[in-house]
This record gives C-alpha cells, structure tokens and sequence, in this order.
C-alpha cells in the first residue's frame, strides 16, 4: 500500500462517525429515491398476492425467469462479503482494512434481499407462510429434506445468520466508540449494543480470534451456499443444466460479481461519505488485480459448460445450446453478456492506470454485474423455453412491467439497507484503520524508503 | 460486608504512549500487584504482550466444537426424525437418503459452529458489562491508554503515585465513578 496517510485517533474518528452522527441533506435525497424504488416493488407485491404471478411474464414452460434470475443475482453479490472479509483476514491482507464492512454489510442486505424473491414467486404467499411458519405440528407433516427446495433455505438462513453475527462481533468495538460520541437515544442503542465493550486485551485477543474462527468457519458455508443454489438447477431434470461444473461455475460467478460490486460500492462510498483519506486508488488497484483470475476462472467453467454441453452429443443439451448462442433475443444477450462480464473489463483491468481509476473501476465493475445479470438469465431461461416432446403449450418468455419492477425492488432494498447501515454505524471499521496506523513503518533500502508493516 | 481494608476498587491510569503503559505495568508489578489485578484498555488492537502483558488464557476453541455437536444433532433430528416420523415414500427414493441429508446435516452442523463462536467470543471477553468502573470515555474517544488496577486499602494511593510517576496524564476512579470524576 503505497497510498498511506498519517492519521489521527481524533481525525480517523471524526471523518468515520462524521456520517452516522450527522444528516447530510443528500442523504434524504438520495434515501428517497430507494425508496421510490421500494414502493414500485411493493405495487407490484400486492399486485402479486392479488392477481397472482401470472402478471409477470412467465408462462408455460419458463415458470422461473426475471424472479429467479434475481435470486441467484443477488446471491451472487451476497459472496462479496466473504470472498473480501473472510480470505483477508485469514491471509492478513493489509488492503483488506476500509474494505471488509462494506463487503459484508453487502452480503447481509443482498442475501436478505435474495431471499425475497423465491417467496414472492411462488405464488399465493400467504399459503407459503403458512408451511413455513409458525409450524403446524398437530399435522404430522414435515417438510422433505431430499428436496433442494429444502436444502436451499437451510443454507440460506445459515449463510444469513453467520454473516448478520460476523458483522456483529466485527461492528462491536466501534459500536462502543460510537457510544461516546452519539447524544439522546440513538447513545442509549449504542450503549446496549456495545455490550460495554472497552477494550481491554482480553476483549482485543478475542476479537482476533473471532475474525480468524469466523472467517474459517463462514467461508465453507459461502462455497455452500452458491453449490446449494446450483443444485436449485443440476438436480433438476431440464435439458443445459445438468453439467457437473455448475457448482464451481456459480461460485466463482459470484465471487466475480460480488467483488466488483464490492468496488461499485467502495467508488460510491468514497465519493459521498468523502473517504478519500481511506479508500484509495491502492484498493481499487487491488480488487482490479483480484478479479482478473476470477473473471478467467469464471469463463473458464462457463466454457466448460458450454462445451460438455455440446461434447455430450445429446439433442437437447445442444439444441438448449444451440437456443443459448443462435436464438433471438439470446443471440443479443449472450456477446452482451460475455462482453460485459470479461472480454471489455477483463483486459482493461490489466492496466495499472485503468486499475488506479476510481471513476474508470465504478463503470467497469457496474458493466460486469450487468453482464453477470445477463448470465443468470441466460442460464435459466433458454433452458426452460427449449421446446420438449408432447409439449401442449409452449411460449417464450417475455417481460412484462411487473418483472422490471421487482428487479427494481430489488436494487432498491440493497442500497437503501447499506446507505441506512452506513448512517447508523460506520462503514469503515475504526479500529481496524487505527491497527492500521500502529502497526506501519517505513524501512529504507538504499535511496528508498519502502512502506512496511510491522508484525507479530 | 467487605471491609474499607479489602474493598477492591479500580483506579484508571490514563497514558499518552505504549511505552509509558508498559513502565506503568513493570512498576506495579514491582510493587507485588499481581497480573490479575491489571488491565490494559486500549482503542484498538495491540500486538500481545505490547504493555508486557501477560498472555489472555482462554477456551474459545471448545464453543465452535460445542456448538458443530448440537447443531449437527439438531440436523440428524430434522433429517432423520421428520422422515421417519411421516415415512412417505417419494419418487421410490429410500426415507433416509444420505446424500441430500448431508446438506442439510451440514449447514445444520456449520450455523451451530458459527452461532456458539459467536457466544462464546462475548462470554469469553467478559460482556456484557456495565460502564461505571474501570473505564474512561477518552480511552475510546481520544486514543488514550488506559492501565486499570484493581486494589484495595493502602495499595489505592500506592497505584495513584505509581501511575502518575510512571507518566499517566490523569488518573481516575478508586471508589467513584471514572465517567463522572473529571
């Protein structure tokens, strides 16, 4: 890290609180606008419950489309906070510091968001609710565990839980920090959830240990979570999902997309909470590094699923194939996509001046999770559309407003759960930038004075 | 009830720098306080043993174990107790088929792991606790160090003068609150 200021206790404090404990007038601007985004979804909701989800576009067979399409996305994104969090930490990576609570404040509000999705798809809620809880146990009926649509909550609620109670332990030394400079009730919510934390030795050794014991505990559960959203897919019997890489496939699919939405996010935070002095082009000079192997790992495992696609010889896998590369509109969306996802960002990211770019960054890793979008589309619905033996109803699928709407809600929940996050707690743990500033030298090697970090 | 003579009260030495902290820790112990009658309360983490501390003796190791047991038991009865409680044959697939237990086993056996961790991490760091002994807000607000000593009769005036010589640029508490001395 080259790009390193000298800071204060006082001035680390005061430019990371300075947004929770104030109210910026762009703040309700902004908070409007996701809210606007919210109510649209909302509209669409009660439509939803009213009518029923025949006023999105799916119909017979492409019964899953921009919903599911925006479960897996949001999944995706959800990855952020452990690939950056938990890998950094356990590797002591010294870039990870302003990073690490964006990456999992995003995962918490994408995951929660995801989880949405499939409710409200599957039609006449209300009934859902009523499988899932309060449980009627007086019927002697359980839900069946061979089924993924068991398998998929299980590693959903896990996966949340984990991430909600790793931003926690993380967010407890600045809760208390935050105790000491918040005033009238919003001290009071400080104080409870600080537990009266500190600091003590005691407490500081834990707090290392939980960061590593978490990490190691949370990242098996991240593989789990995208294998478990695969096999949503793998285990089922349609034609174009049956490769056995789709496992790894949607994993480092959503390693790809959730660290660069981890750098949209940084860009933007950097931007508006002016975190110029924390987050800098050294950071985003790393993330363009780090996405270069995933993006290749990522394409690599959808050309093998492309290929073994063809290579099986089987009709339908290569006429799901064929649909997925030749037919419109998927001819358009699939070069949008690759192109979007790696072949435009992926060489420009090997440019050091690119990678140092902070606007360059925002704009190329918002263009790879648009194209990342488009992947999830175009995994699921080309399947379903493929037209079967004895189908007695076949059309393709077409979005209507209500599928706009709620991928719009989508956005909407994420963002304005981040921005609400950053304007109670702050974005950027505190002490782990203190820590920062402790633990770094500079050693001279000749003529040169060389940036260093001093180590236990 | 305790006597004046044995009453433990802590007395807060607030310290610029880690050096004089740690002088601070040598004197005391000097003296005969002993490690467990000190503490040291900083802002952020320090590398172990920074004050000459002594190193933090704990079992956070067995809340991840305990909690992987009772999650995974918690998994084995919604696997194998649900199914066999309502033994529905699905699709001729056996009632109790191990490989999509597994998921399910698993994720059962990694929340408990994560969720007792987490337990364990606040019994282990002593919280929660209340605020009115043996802190100062301007350990967390201003970056002080801050060295606690727990002492009692005699050894409260003892510690003050240690403290102070060994360059503490306030000293608070011993018997009243350190949030409301100043």
């Amino acid at each position: 890290m080259k790009d390193r200021s000298d800071l204060s206790v006082e001035e680390i404090n005061r430019d990371l609180l300075d947004f929770p404990l104030h109210k910026p007038l762009w703040f309700f601007g902004v908070a409007t606008v996701f809210v606007a985004f919210i109510t649209a979804g909302l509209v669409t909701v009660g439509f939803l419950v009213l009518v029923g989800v025949g006023v999105m576009g799916i119909d017979r067979p492409a019964m899953w489309a921009f919903l599911i399409t925006n479960f897996v996305f949001w999944v995706g994104i959800s990855h952020a906070g452990v690939m950056i969090s938990a890998i950094l930490r356990l590797v002591h990576a010294e870039w990870r510091r302003p990073v690490t609570r964006a990456a999992e404040v995003l995962t918490v509000f994408s995951l929660a968001t995801a989880a949405t999705f499939p409710f409200l798809h599957t039609g006449r809620q209300w009934r859902t609710l009523y499988w899932a809880f309060p449980y009627d146990f007086w019927r002697g009926v359980w839900p069946d565990v061979r089924s993924p649509l068991i398998w998929d909550p299980s590693a959903i609620f896990t996966y949340l839980t984990g991430s909600t109670l790793f931003l926690y332990v993380a967010l407890l030394p600045d809760l208390a920090v935050a105790r000491e400079y918040a005033r009238g009730t919003m001290r009071k919510v400080y104080t409870v959830l600080s537990l009266g934390f500190r600091g003590t030795a005691r407490q500081w050794r834990l707090q290392a240990l939980a960061g590593i014991l978490l990490s190691a505990l949370i990242l098996p559960v991240f593989v789990s979570v995208h294998s478990i959203v695969s096999w949503d897919f793998a285990v089922a019997l349609v034609p174009g999902w049956h490769s056995t890489v789709f496992a790894p496939y949607f994993v480092a699919g959503a390693v790809h997309s959730g660290v660069s939405a981890v750098a949209t996010i940084m860009a933007l935070m950097r931007r508006l909470f002016r975190l110029e002095k924390y987050i800098t082009p050294d950071h985003f000079d790393a993330i363009g590094r780090l996405l270069i192997p995933v993006a290749c790992g990522w394409l690599y495992f959808w050309w093998m699923d492309f290929y073994f696609g063809i290579y099986s010889r089987a009709p339908d896998e290569i006429a799901v194939q064929f649909a997925r590369t030749f037919v419109y509109p998927y001819n358009i969306l699939t070069p949008i996509f690759l192109l979007a996802g790696f072949f435009i960002p992926v060489p420009l990211f090997l440019f050091r001046r690119v990678r140092r770019n902070i606007t360059a960054m925002l704009w190329l890793t918002l263009l790879v999770n648009v194209g990342m979008w488009l992947e999830r589309f175009i995994i699921i619905v080309p399947a379903l559309t493929y037209k079967q033996p004895f189908s007695f109803s076949w059309t393709a699928f077409s979005p209507t407003w209500a599928d706009w709407l709620m991928t719009l809600w989508g956005f909407g929940l994420v963002l304005l759960g981040v921005l609400l996050f950053a304007k109670f707690f702050p974005i950027i743990p505190l002490y782990d930038i203190k820590e920062g500033q402790t633990i770094k030298a500079e050693v001279q090697i000749g003529r040169v004075k060389v940036p260093a970090v001093v180590r236990e | 009830m305790a006597s004046e003579a044995t009453r433990r009260t802590a007395v807060l030495g607030l310290f610029r720098s880690a050096e004089a902290t740690a002088d601070g820790v040598d004197a005391l112990r000097a003296v005969g306080f002993r490690d467990r009658d000190l503490d040291v309360l900083t802002d952020s983490p320090f590398p172990e043993g920074a004050f000459g501390e002594r190193p933090v003796h704990h079992r956070l190791y067995v809340f991840p174990l305990m909690g992987a047991a009772c999650g995974f038991a918690v998994g084995v009865l919604i696997t194998v107790g649900t199914q066999m409680s309502f033994p529905l044959v699905t699709g001729g697939k056996p009632i109790l088929s191990i490989p999509p237990m597994i998921n399910v086993l698993y994720e059962g056996t990694m929340l408990g792991a994560l969720i007792f961790t987490v337990l364990g991490v606040i019994f282990e760091s002593r919280l929660p606790r209340r605020l009115d002994r043996g802190y100062d807000p301007r350990i967390l607000r201003d970056g002080l160090i801050g060295l606690e000593v727990k002492a009692a009769g005699d050894q409260v005036d003892v510690a003050r003068g240690l403290l102070r010589q060994a360059g503490a640029v306030d000293v608070v508490g011993a018997g009243t609150e350190a949030r409301g001395e100043r």
